[in-house]
């Protein structure tokens, strides 16, 4: 689904990624932690065509960048820690915005199911900026998934939200993940990281410095290897 | 035919929005009127005839408070990351160029059309001319093209509101002046030969920063 | 000391000889002109500095472009050099302008009857703009590319405004005559190498702005690094 070799992206002297090669196969969950400043967000953006590569290799589903624009971003959907959503708009029209800029058909069915499944029907003529922010995240999180896409790009999903909202995080990002979605998340908290992910990398000064699969790491392992990882580079 | 689809929609969603808070507008509209009672002010005393001050007044008043709207309507992209949004959707970025630059042509130009009228009562002259209403769709449909790509590069800068009429003003100089020629002419009662030039290179300008602004737009919001 | 040849050096004396050739042809080679005496003598300098402002303009549009096509550094470097050149220059032939204005004309801003003056302070505020844009950005990459849009826009507006403020000047009657027109041969001669020696100085200025920015980048991630605590 993704392939990157050597990906190096500069925002004049700043490396924030010094040459990353990862791949992701399709169904496949990665989950990326690393410190802050440690290029996570960057390097879902570029993933995500908001930002160009300095340099490197960037394939997904078989497109590349420079070229496929358009096609890669129909196929992706991409959830940040801020909403994307306006704030003078209300839920419902939100969504009906968001459906029409991707062409989905029909659209009245699909809002109307997504409202029911991130559990917002009640608030559908609210404003989006009366909403929670766990709600307002949800709402983010039907925005995303609007167009059904085949890769999930989540950057620290879970910034600002509170328990109950995580719970409810958790559970819809297990919902949406039938057997053909790719999900990549980041994040910087190790066990939120551990929970729902296949596979493991760990990111840290631009570069991928260590890689897992999950089914033999525990949480305690796993903050050992990352320690590790984060700390011999740190001194 | 999807482009045009796609448009409207990214104009919808701006007219929406506007209908329920009326940001942009309102502070457009409350600020053309408090040049106007300035402007009035400041004339008053000195100027004998006022109808020669009143082509500037008007276009200084449009390009003030036209600024303010673009201010407001790019900022609200940023609140929340929305330009991200948009720039997330399959569509071209010209679309999203052309979706915002015609929702700013229509809020800046509704707000013209309030001021008319009342333009026309201070200043006791009918400004309400067919020529004179395409006049004005000329010139703020130039301002709208550059001003749009402008505001979307000073929104990200540290000066925000400062930085867009630093940046605006000295480029869209040609279009004002053209503007203001045709105004001052349409009011003078000058026949349709000594005008046409101008509207010629008002129209000619539009084209040309039209198509450099849709051309550049890409470059200022991708990374 | 051994020291291989730069083409800088070239430039260097280049520059510097033709400077003062061109001082000796406008003091001394050149004829005093009939009707305004010596103060003439300013219009070489002075057509030679906008002259210079507006290719410096030019080269800034190019690297522009330029920039936006290939994201290498070194164009944005030359862009903002050319622009820093370009307003010096055109500042001198705004002042060179208003000095003989005032002679000729009684007035040092007599936009009515020369409206190319409201031309060139125009270019000056556009890439006074250009300026401070950049000034106002922290990330380099984006500071170049905003500046690299601003750059094309702006040299865009330049000749729909020159076009704009000739018209203008057509409605109002001019009053006093354009000089330049009868230039006797040795004048032309005369004009013709201040516009040279300018365009070398230009281009001579250009290339030790631009090593200077470069050094100053190169210290700019020197220190970055340094920060970043030796990170590759």
């Amino acid at each position: 689904m993704i392939q990157i070799q050597g990906l190096v992206k500069s925002f004049g002297h700043t490396y924030a990624l010094q040459g990353v090669d990862l791949e992701v196969a399709e169904g496949e969950f990665l989950t990326i932690v690393g410190p802050n400043g440690a290029g996570k967000t960057t390097l879902l953006r570029i993933l995500a065509t908001l930002l160009k590569p300095t340099s490197g290799l960037v394939r997904i589903a078989g497109l590349d960048m420079a070229s496929g624009g358009t096609e890669i971003r129909r196929r992706i959907g991409f959830v940040s820690h801020r909403p994307l959503v306006y704030s003078n708009l209300t839920v419902e029209e939100n969504l009906y915005f968001y459906g029409r800029i991707y062409d989905v058909h029909p659209l009245g069915e699909r809002v109307d199911m997504l409202l029911n499944l991130v559990g917002l029907e009640g608030r559908r003529h609210s404003p989006a900026r009366t909403l929670s922010r766990g709600m307002q995240q949800r709402l983010s999180l039907a925005r995303a998934v609007i167009h059904e896409p085949s890769l999930m790009l989540l950057d620290e999903p879970y910034t600002g939200l509170d328990q109950q909202a995580t719970k409810m995080l958790r559970r819809l990002l297990q919902t949406i993940n039938p057997e053909s979605r790719t999900v990549v998340m980041t994040t910087h908290n190790l066990e939120r990281g551990l929970e729902l992910c296949d596979r493991l990398a760990i990111l840290s000064r631009g570069r991928i410095v260590h890689q897992s699969e999950k089914a033999p790491l525990t949480l305690t392992e796993l903050q050992e290897i990352y320690w590790q990882c984060v700390e011999e580079k740190t001194d | 035919m999807s482009f045009w689809r796609k448009v409207l929609t990214i104009i919808w969603k701006d007219v929406v929005a506007e209908l329920r808070t009326k940001e942009i507008f309102s502070s457009m509209f409350v600020f053309a009127l408090l040049l106007i009672v300035i402007f009035n002010f400041s004339f008053d005393l000195r100027v004998e005839k006022v109808a020669e001050v009143v082509p500037g007044v008007l276009w200084v008043t449009f390009v003030f408070a036209g600024t303010l709207g673009l201010n407001r309507s790019l900022a609200l992209e940023m609140e929340d990351a929305c330009l991200d949004g948009l720039l997330l959707a399959p569509m071209e970025r010209g679309t999203i160029y052309f979706g915002k630059m015609l929702g700013n042509l229509i809020f800046i130009s509704i707000t013209e059309a309030l001021m008319l009228p009342i333009f026309s009562a201070v200043f006791d002259l009918n400004l309400i001319r067919p020529a004179l209403l395409l006049t004005i769709f000329l010139g703020t449909s130039g301002f709208a093209a550059v001003g749009t790509l402008l505001s979307t590069m000073a929104v990200n800068t540290r000066a925000r509101e400062v930085m867009l009429p630093v940046l605006l003003f000295p480029i869209i100089l040609p279009v004002v002046i053209s503007a203001v020629k045709l105004t001052t002419g349409i009011l003078d009662g000058l026949p349709w030969d000594s005008l046409a030039p101008w509207l010629r290179f008002l129209v000619g300008f539009d084209i040309i920063f039209l198509v450099i602004s849709y051309l550049t737009f890409d470059y200022v919001v991708q990374g | 000391m051994n020291r291989s040849f730069r083409p800088g050096d070239l430039l260097n004396w280049l520059s510097g000889l033709t400077m003062i050739a061109a001082l000796y042809m406008v003091f001394l080679y050149a004829p005093t002109e009939a009707t305004m005496g010596h103060l003439q003598r300013i219009f070489y300098f002075h057509v030679s500095s906008a002259w210079v402002g507006f290719f410096a303009f030019f080269v800034t549009l190019v690297a522009s472009i330029a920039y936006l096509a290939s994201r290498k550094r070194h164009w944005d470097i030359v862009s903002f050099s050319s622009a820093e050149i370009g307003i010096t220059f055109t500042a001198m032939s705004v002042i060179t302008g208003s000095i003989w204005a005032k002679s000729t004309w009684n007035a040092w801003w007599p936009w009515q009857q020369e409206p190319r003056l409201i031309l060139v302070t125009i270019l000056l505020l556009i890439y006074f703009s250009y300026l401070m844009l950049r000034a106002f950005l922290e990330d380099e990459e984006q500071r170049a590319r905003f500046a690299a849009v601003y750059g094309i826009v702006a040299f865009a507006s330049v000749p729909l405004t020159f076009w704009s403020v000739r018209w203008w000047q057509r409605l109002h009657p001019v009053i006093f005559e354009r000089r330049g027109a009868h230039l006797s041969r040795a004048m032309l001669v005369t004009f013709l190498f201040c516009l040279f020696t300018f365009t070398i100085l230009y281009f001579t200025l250009l290339l030790h702005r631009s090593r200077l920015a470069k050094l100053a980048d190169e210290v700019e991630g020197l220190k970055r690094r340094l920060h970043s605590g030796g990170g590759s």
